[in-house]
């Protein structure tokens, strides 16, 4: 297996607030390869979009960023100093946020703002940076890209707006892009449109993608493999595929359970009976316990440790009794 | 664009006659007539003389034909006669409103733009040392009172300094021309637009720190760092450009208090603009002026505020004109 595009070594993320100290995410590891789609899958508040942040290291304050590595093609971005971390932003590891309608400058035109993209990391002349952005535009498919390029974003549908955010994004092919939620806030035709979109540029470039969403529809029809984070914590990471066949994490099995069948609509991760601890203070075991159908007094101790588990992992003490699972072949690089 | 302009014509006009209409109604509240107050100035007030004054001045009239004939002749720009001052008062505000348009003007860009740096150094170290200090140095123009600040300019730098003049717009015995008039009347002008400004400077500041910060938090800012722009693009081309927007607005709507603002400084340092006219008029009780200017002054209100507004949407390309 070649180097991981991207990986996370035991990545820590807490916000030190008046309440005291929020442990948003902790001890958290996982990786991308080239042209991977990776999803990261959780309730609202487990820590996804706060970890996508901390991949360009744009985690707002009071947030502080703790752990082994970020590694980015090979580089810790957790040990470089800012002003090399910007010029990798936007340029090796790029972004894709949720709300298409606020996530544009009012005042600049669409082209100015995929220009400055490219203008902020490569020395090339505004008229060459013209007609990238233009060409940019175009391979987003946004029709009459010529006209567009001139407009204000509000002129735009959301649709349209997401579409101009990914061009920005792809303006420089990234190594890794990071897309949060990239379809939450638009209709259902439209965000088809956007996934395809997004596989589509990723196959052509061999961009390694991290896709976040609440949307399990949205993780077996475009992802290569699932992160399932559970109040800040990863609790399994599976093959796509073997994942939805077998989930063994209760959390993840009561996800599938709840999701709605085809044709039922979009999934929202809001089924499972309970709510999850409060991040100020967590309990000292498992922190889907309380939760959880299957628990027993062992899972109140400590916190499970990641196990192998399928060409994956799973950070429950009962995965085991309740599924047996094949022999560890490989234990996953975490 | 055609229907703005119309939709701002419309308004100019109602804003015009309202003021027309609450000056007309001013006259008529204050006691005793034009033809009083003249055969007061006379020495002569016999009832002869009054009721042969009061045709000429069609005070006779009913009172809806002296409306609509008092109304012609401000929409003619015939503000009436001062006789305290021996002249039409259209003639005297002409002869005032550059110096006080000038008195504004320059405040008016000292507070903006200096507010508007301090604002925008304040917001980027939000916190640090240069923010408190920015932020103190605010509160305490804010808080002092204006004719304060001006007395002690004044007793600074013109008494005890002896650097600018104490008063006045212009060397009068020294009959400068061309640009070292011009000069000699911004030595003059720095004083009051300083203490005119200050106030405003300090409103700015706030203003400018606090809407910057606001937008530094917005979605838009979290995008232009994801592509790697650097610090100083994104606080002028991404964050001030949209911060400007709500001092654009808060500047239209402080205007009139500016004019106001104006009297009192104008008043402080001999300046001979509107406002030490308006002040002279109220103390001769010069109705006829008093009014000619106030209805000038909200005429300039108005078409200031067209001019903000037409800045405004050139700054935001959301508001088009319709
Ligand atoms: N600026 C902040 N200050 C304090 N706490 C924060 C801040 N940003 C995020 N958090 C906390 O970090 C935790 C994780 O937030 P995050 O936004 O990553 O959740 P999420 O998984 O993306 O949720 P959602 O699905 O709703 O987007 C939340 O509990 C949140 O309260
Ligand atoms: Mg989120």
């Amino acid at each position: 297996m070649s180097d991981p595009v991207l990986a996370v070594e035991r990545l820590n993320i807490s916000f030190h607030t008046r309440r005291g100290v929020l442990r948003a995410v902790r001890d958290l590891s996982f990786h991308v390869e080239r042209g991977e789609t990776l999803a990261i899958v959780g309730e609202s508040g487990c820590g996804k979009s706060i970890t996508a942040l901390s991949l360009l290291g744009l985690v707002p304050e009071p947030g502080r960023v703790e752990g082994d590595a970020v590694r980015l093609e090979g580089r810790n971005l957790l040990a470089l100093p800012e002003a090399k971390l910007r010029r990798l932003r936007g340029a090796r590891i790029a972004m894709i946020f949720q709300e298409p309608m606020t996530a544009l400058n009012p005042v600049l035109t669409v082209g100015e703002q995929i220009m400055e993209a490219i203008l902020e990391h490569e020395k090339v002349s505004r008229a060459a940076a013209r007609d990238r952005a233009l060409a940019l535009l175009e391979r987003v498919r946004i029709p009459d890209a010529k006209r567009r390029f001139s407009d204000y974003p509000h002129r735009l549908s959301g649709g349209m707006r997401q579409r101009v955010v990914i061009a920005m994004a792809l303006a420089l092919s990234p190594a890794v892009l990071v897309a949060d939620e990239p379809t939450t806030a638009l209709d259902v035709t439209i965000q088809a449109q956007i996934l395809e979109l997004i596989d589509e540029l990723k196959r052509e470039n061999g961009t390694a993608v991290v896709l976040i969403t609440h949307d399990l529809g949205v993780v077996a029809e475009h992802s290569d493999r699932v992160l399932v984070m559970y109040a800040g914590r990863k609790v399994e990471a599976r093959a796509t595929a073997d994942l939805f066949a077998r989930p063994l994490h209760p959390y993840t099995r009561g996800l599938i359970a709840a999701r709605p069948q085809p044709g039922g609509g979009r999934a929202r991760l809001a089924e499972i009976p309970g709510t999850v601890p409060s991040l100020f203070a967590m309990p000292a075991g498992c922190a889907f316990a309380p939760r959880c159908a299957v628990a027993e007094p062992a899972c109140g101790v400590a916190v499970p440790p990641l196990m192998p588990a399928e060409d994956g992992a799973v950070a429950c003490i009962r995965a085991g009794e309740i599924h047996v699972p094949e022999p560890a072949r490989e234990a996953l690089r975490a | 664009m055609a229907r703005y302009l119309r939709r701002t014509i419309a308004q100019i006009a109602f804003v015009i006659i309202g003021i027309a209409i609450i000056n007309f109604f001013l006259l008529r509240l204050a006691p005793g007539d034009a033809a009083q107050v003249m055969a007061g100035e006379a020495g002569s007030a016999t009832p002869e003389y009054m009721a042969a004054l009061r045709k000429q001045f069609g005070l006779d009239q009913p009172l809806y034909v002296q409306f609509f004939s008092y109304l012609k002749n401000v929409l003619t720009l015939n503000l009436g006669y001062s006789f305290r001052q021996g002249m039409p008062v259209s003639d005297l505000i002409l002869q005032r409103l550059p110096a006080t348009l000038l008195l504004m003007g320059t405040s008016i860009a000292f507070a903006v733009s200096i507010g508007g740096m301090l604002g925008l150094l304040a917001a980027r170290q939000a916190g640090k040392l240069a923010d408190t200090l920015i932020s103190a140095l605010a509160l305490l123009f804010y808080a002092t009172p204006v004719f304060w600040i001006g007395v002690m300019l004044v007793v600074v730098f013109s008494v005890l300094l002896d650097w600018l003049p104490v008063g006045g717009m212009a060397s009068v015995e020294a009959g400068l021309t061309g640009l070292a008039y011009a000069a000699d009347v911004g030595r003059h002008l720095i004083l009051p637009a300083t203490t005119l400004g200050l106030f405003y400077l300090a409103i700015y500041t706030r203003l400018m720190r606090a809407s910057m910060l606001e937008v530094y938090g917005q979605d838009f800012v979290r995008t232009a760092r994801a592509k790697g722009v650097r610090p100083r693009r994104i606080a002028v081309r991404h964050v001030l450009r949209n911060a400007l927007l709500p001092i654009v607005t808060t500047l239209g709507v402080q205007l009139g208090s500016i004019l106001g603002g104006a009297i009192l400084v104008e008043t402080v340092f001999a300046w001979p603009g509107l406002g030490r006219l308006a002040f002279e008029a109220l103390f001769q009780r010069d109705l006829n002026l008093l009014l000619g200017i106030l209805f000038c002054s909200s005429v300039v209100v108005v078409l200031v505020n067209l001019a903000v507004d037409l800045a405004y949407t050139a700054l935001d390309p959301r508001i088009e004109l319709s």
